[in-house]
């Protein structure tokens, strides 16, 4: 069961031929074009296993995503202060979050990692916290709005290269903006961790949401 | 929508996405998003350096069976109801429907003077939030701030001695801004104000009043 073996037709990214073992790190890019599209090859392929998540209630996607996200939440967990026992258990509610909540990700508007740091910052608030976390109303698709495929293709993209321009800051900076989710800074430290390089990505989000608003009407 | 000029800044949006405000900072920033796509964006960009920082975490292992036991756990259903809230024509910012109903006429309001009436909103004791009813015309007493107060309009507008806050615009103050917000002529202002220490009045009476009002 544990070994998922998923095409990637359904992501709109068939160009590529890729073969995958169930790790992200082992993902082979059948013609070779280079790192760069295998990293977004991976970013639609988590895509994907969520919609085989909503669709199907697909376990071997749901392994994959486990495989991958659960180490990382647990220790994204940890760092923001909870213990080895409590985040153990707190990343299990997070991933089983993500199943129920699978219809509810919007791929224009989050990458599956996004998604999942919201759903693993939200259950930290309220373990480690106990407090409740006030949301803004949510936007709902309306009818047939669901995102379209280049909407979602543009906003991995942009993910992708905001990931790697968060890696080229300097260390100090970067070292910041992580103490900043961890929860390490206070208010008025965390204004110097602002100043990234959002530009690209907001504006992207923008127009799906302007587009979702239309179609609302 | 009405235009919205006056945003969220980023050190309240990284802070909000990364989930370390007090509830009543939580509560004024979910209710100006909800008014404002441009702050929606926004924070799904914050959200995003969120999502970056989770793929660069270092991994910890996770525990035997875990994979079995978390499926387990989705095979006995949602933790939490999971809630989709209907689209009402409502007065009130979804965020608030918990605190304050959803609509103006729910709201519990108690007169602090002068026509000016307060609701506070049960939050987490580290800050606190309310919302204030203000006359036409009618003026705010004059303070300054000990700490940080932000201010969502939610009907009407009030001006101070720089600007003009309509509906949706929020205020940021800190320490160094000393006002006297008015609420304008043509419409009765109702805001969300949420504050982190307590408002420090210029003249005697309201210092006095102030342990009772708890603003």
């Amino acid at each position: 069961m544990l070994n998922s073996n998923v095409s990637i037709e359904e992501t709109g990214a068939s160009a590529e031929a890729v073969a995958y073992t169930g790790d992200a790190g082992d993902i082979a890019s059948v013609n070779g074009t280079g790192p760069v599209t295998v990293i977004e090859t991976t970013r639609h392929q988590w895509v994907a296993e969520i919609t085989r998540i909503r669709d199907h209630q697909d376990q071997s996607a749901f392994a994959a995503l486990f495989r991958h996200f659960a180490p990382r939440v647990k220790a994204f967990l940890m760092k923001s202060g909870a213990s080895e026992s409590l985040a153990e258990e707190v990343t299990q509610e997070v991933m089983a979050t993500l199943w129920h909540k699978a219809h509810m990700f919007d791929p224009a508007r989050a990458s599956v990692a996004t998604w999942i740091f919201t759903i693993a910052r939200n259950r930290k608030i309220d373990a480690l916290r106990k407090q409740r976390r006030p949301e803004p109303e949510d936007l709902p698709w309306g009818p047939e709005a669901e995102p379209d495929q280049e909407d979602i293709l543009a906003l991995q993209q942009d993910t992708e290269q905001l990931a790697r321009a968060l890696q080229e800051l300097p260390e100090k900076q970067r070292d910041l903006v992580e103490r900043a989710y961890f929860g390490d800074l206070s208010h008025s430290e965390i204004a110097a961790a602002t100043g990234l390089p959002l530009g690209t990505i907001k504006s992207r989000i923008r127009l799906a949401l302007e587009r979702m608003r239309h179609t609302m009407k | 929508m009405t235009q919205i000029k006056h945003h969220l800044n980023d050190q309240l949006l990284m802070a909000y996405s990364a989930g370390t405000l007090p509830e009543a900072f939580n509560l004024i920033i979910a209710a100006h998003i909800s008014m404002c796509d441009e702050c929606r964006a926004r924070m799904h960009s914050f959200d995003a350096v969120g999502g970056a920082v989770l793929e660069e975490t270092s991994e910890v292992q996770m525990s035997d069976g875990s994979l079995e036991a978390t499926l387990a756990l989705i095979g006995k259903g949602p933790k939490d109801p999971i809630k989709v809230l209907e689209k009402t024509s409502s007065s009130l910012p979804q965020p608030l429907w918990d605190y304050a109903g959803r609509d103006l006429a729910d709201v519990r309001w108690r007169s602090v003077g002068m026509g000016v009436k307060q609701s506070i909103l049960k939050t987490s004791k580290d800050a606190t939030a309310r919302l204030l009813y203000i006359p036409a015309g009618s003026a705010m007493p004059d303070h300054g701030h000990n700490g940080l107060e932000l201010t969502l309009v939610l009907q009407g507008a009030f001006e101070d001695e720089d600007d003009y806050f309509g509906a949706g615009d929020l205020e940021i103050a800190d320490q160094h801004v000393h006002h006297t917000p008015v609420a304008t002529i043509d419409q009765d202002c109702i805001c969300l104000a949420v504050t982190d220490a307590k408002l420090k009045f210029s003249s005697l009476v309201p210092r006095i009043a102030q342990p009772f009002l708890r603003i």
